[in-house]
């Protein structure tokens, strides 16, 4: 079980605590888990990434580990405490003001 | 006895603001969706239960809400709008091309007679429609088709469709409008378009009287007469009696002819509100007095109806999409400003009221009347 961590308005979205729990067959990635997010929560689907592109929107931000994963690879595997569901992968809101 | 339902837009969040046909006492229910940016509401003409509505926000893009119930409770449609084919270039503000991008939606326009059909206009400007109650969208390509769309240029608020007007007598015939491209409409059900822009003319384009790349901030009609319509452009209140195909300014005696809303008395074919604005510089009223001018004679006499509004010290904006009106007798005006504030007049504009005045700032008023 991959564990996500929303932000505030993408829980209120999807009618969720603050933390989810997915299944990811096969290798842990950026994209991997996204898909399975938004296979279980259809709602979140264009939220966090552009359909068409898949790539994520520009005022949210991937953290996980104290690292800044935002501008790595889709494909790249996410670190292995993530893998094994020990810390979350994080969807952050980046601090823009209003 | 007949009820009212007022559906109201925020940045931060939508309101239900509900009253019987005496429209004195309110009840106000929200913030639904708190936090988002709602640019519109609208209800079914033909299920009142069906509401439709427009979530956004920069973080998180867009969606959009279905209610069947009113407005009780909501769930989340499709929210992919995607442009037919490659969507080429608009121009920006220099005048340089730049790609066609969605950002959001500015209206939703139920259908007249289906539930289920709503038409949809976005940001950059095109015109989406769903045909399964917002299962899915696909754009209307006439429209970006026409030929005249890299001459299209944002207004500061971006290039929005913000007016959809759908005629009751002649279902091919549909009127939008585009910040900053101008009118255009269809009579074969959007297949094709055409630019009905002349007789508009603004200074801040380099030929003033060209076919496109008007800023016209609204368009209303009363369905009765449909082949009259009101514009409030960025500057100028116009009018057409031929479908669009000619336009004559009716500014007449406003203090200042630059506004956002334009609505039309219930009732009263000829009977017409703006909310004039200091200038494009300035957006906040004349002197500090919110004032809606109404002019009984489809223009160029305009009288300021003041009861009940702020004479002094007031510096709100009344946005394109925040004002309408009740069918009830006498006619109720609604308008909600940028600081919070939705007013309401039972009486045709005679005397108004305000509902609340502490909302987030109102993007967009629609009314509903209940029997």
């Amino acid at each position: 079980m991959i564990r996500v961590e929303l932000p505030y308005h993408l829980r209120n979205l999807a009618n969720v605590g603050a933390e989810v729990q997915v299944d990811v067959s096969g290798e842990v990635t950026q994209r991997a888990v996204l898909d399975a997010l938004e296979a279980s929560y259809p709602v979140l689907r264009g939220t966090i990434r552009d359909h068409l592109t898949l790539q994520r929107r520009p005022f949210l931000r991937f953290f996980a580990c104290e690292q800044d994963l935002s501008h790595d690879s889709p494909d790249t595997p996410l670190p292995e405490s993530v893998a094994r569901g020990k810390d979350p992968f994080m969807v952050v809101g980046a601090i823009a003001g209003g | 006895m007949s009820n009212v339902r007022v559906l109201v837009g925020t940045k931060k969040g939508a309101f239900v603001l509900k009253s019987d046909g005496k429209r004195q006492k309110w009840e106000v229910n929200g913030p639904f969706f708190a936090g988002w940016e709602m640019y519109h509401l609208k209800g079914s003409a033909a299920d009142p239960n069906r509401l439709y509505a427009s979530q956004s926000s920069g973080w998180f893009g867009q969606l959009i809400q279905r209610s069947n119930d009113g407005g009780k409770t909501w769930d989340a449609v499709d929210n992919k709008f995607v442009y037919d084919g490659v969507p080429g270039t608009h121009q920006w503000y220099d005048g340089t091309p730049h790609p066609w991008e969605f950002k959001r939606v500015w209206h939703v326009e139920p259908s007249l007679t289906d539930p289920d059909t709503v038409y949809a206009g976005v940001e950059d400007a095109a015109l989406f429609r769903t045909t399964d109650g917002g299962k899915s969208w696909h754009e209307m390509a006439g429209l970006r088709g026409h030929g005249s769309g890299p001459k299209w240029s944002p207004g500061a608020g971006g290039l929005g469709l913000h007016t959809i007007l759908l005629d009751s007598k002649n279902a091919g015939r549909m009127y939008i409008a585009i910040s900053a491209a101008g009118a255009f409409r269809t009579d074969d059900a959007g297949t094709t378009w055409k630019p009905i822009n002349q007789g508009l003319r603004s200074q801040y384009i380099p030929d003033p009287t060209a076919e496109v790349g008007h800023c016209v901030h609204r368009i209303a009609m009363h369905p009765s007469r449909p082949n009259v319509l009101f514009m409030q452009k960025h500057w100028d209140v116009m009018r057409t009696d031929d479908c669009g195909e000619s336009w004559q300014e009716v500014s007449g005696n406003l203090p200042t002819d630059f506004g956002f809303p334009i609505d039309v008395h219930a009732h009263e074919p000829n009977t017409v509100y703006v909310v004039p604005i200091k200038s494009d510089s300035e957006h906040f009223p004349l002197d500090g007095k919110l004032q809606v001018y109404r002019s009984r004679s489809g223009g160029n006499e305009w009288e300021a109806l003041t009861n009940g509004l702020p004479q002094r010290d007031c510096y709100v904006n009344v946005l394109r999409e925040a004002m309408a009106v009740d069918k009830l007798d006498k006619c109720g005006i609604y308008f909600g400003t940028t600081g919070g504030q939705v007013y309401a007049s039972s009486d045709a504009g005679d005397t108004w009221a305000p509902i609340v005045r502490d909302l987030p700032a109102v993007l967009s008023v629609e009314v509903q009347t209940l029997s």
